[in-house]
């Protein structure tokens, strides 16, 4: 028999399928999604606390953590997958990540960028006045 | 001939999807326009996170972050957020199932833990403004105060809209339209979740680190 499944994104209201076996399928995909999330957020406060690791490289591993996060909370709360009916949201996503990046980075690129080039206020005190 | 017994079997037993022809159901075409909404507010969102890492270290002589932030309560915040947010999905999956009083009592556990979230950013604010850390103190200040007050005034949104909906399952019941409303609360909720994952992390725990 054909799998027609695909169709539906997991947790998504059941159409045609029995009621019982996906309130259970449902429920299992919420608990994994919790699991998975309270794993990675103790994780971060354990890393941010941490003296084991190299202190330099721990703003990055929580942003690691943070992105695997949002990936749990995307794909097992808010039911964000790669079915047909989902193919805009997915689209729209990646567009609005993208305008995320641009903002968040563009912005950080920009600032410490004109930050570099500011004279400090001791040096443009001190400059010498032209009539 | 048993093929085509088998074919329109299939027929019977197709869901209504986008690879057939026809218009997509309405389920999915209103958690589409709600969801470019959301985007669109995680695009703002986006906006107060830039400000707030351009100016963290802005503090002109006054308190920073590691000074002021308490990692307790921010775990804690995250763990009532993060239990609502499972709760609110156990809300779905009765709506789903059309059990009304698994959804009274779901949208009710939610409820509370938004609330207790709400009453603990409530508290660390007053603490910070008593300890004179107020928005006009520095740049940082205002853009923390921002930011998180932005975080916080949507999930007293999200309550008020909770609220509501209960009100709408008790007096309509659980029609079309208070299901498809009752979807789009659970994605709004999913995603002030998402956005509190970013906020903990960059506020509260880098913040306390550096």
């Amino acid at each position: 028999m054909t799998d027609t499944r695909f169709d539906r994104a997991p947790g998504d209201r059941p159409i045609l399928t029995g009621l019982e076996e996906e309130a259970s399928s449902g429920l299992l995909v919420y608990t994994i999604g919790l699991a998975l999330a309270i794993i990675l957020t103790i994780t971060s406060f354990w890393v941010a606390n941490t003296s084991l690791l190299w202190g330099p490289g721990i703003p990055l591993g929580l942003a690691v953590l943070a992105v695997a996060q949002m990936g749990v909370h995307l794909v097992f709360f808010l039911h964000i997958t790669t079915g047909p009916d989902n193919t805009n949201n997915v689209l729209a996503l990646a567009f609005g990540v993208l305008i995320v990046i641009l903002v968040v980075a563009g912005s950080l690129w920009i600032m410490t960028n004109l930050n570099d080039n500011m004279m400090p206020p001791g040096e443009l005190m001190s400059l010498p006045m032209r009539p | 001939m048993n093929i085509g017994v088998a074919v329109d079997d299939v027929h019977q037993r197709a869901l209504p999807s986008a690879n057939e022809s026809g218009p997509a159901p309405k389920r999915v075409v209103v958690a589409y326009g709600f969801w470019i909404f959301l985007l669109s507010d995680i695009v703002m969102f986006s906006a107060l996170f830039a400000a707030y890492a351009v100016l963290v270290r802005a503090t002109a002589g006054g308190p920073a972050g590691a000074a002021l932030f308490n990692q307790g309560s921010a775990a804690i915040e995250t763990a009532c957020l993060l239990a609502s947010s499972y709760t609110c999905g156990l809300m779905s999956l009765a709506a789903n199932e059309r059990r009304r009083a698994n959804i009274y009592l779901f949208a009710f556990v939610t409820f509370v833990l938004g609330a207790a979230f709400l009453g603990l950013e409530i508290r660390e604010f007053a603490a910070m403004i008593d300890r004179g850390a107020t928005p006009q103190r520095s740049a940082f200040l205002s853009a923390f105060f921002t930011l998180v007050g932005c975080h916080g005034l949507h999930v007293a949104a999200g309550l008020v809209w909770l609220a509501v909906m209960m009100a709408q399952v008790a007096i309509k019941g659980i029609r079309g339209t208070v299901e498809r409303r009752l979807l789009c609360f659970a994605l709004f909720w999913h995603a002030l979740d998402i956005i509190w994952v970013w906020l903990f992390t960059v506020v509260y725990l880098m913040g306390v680190r550096s």
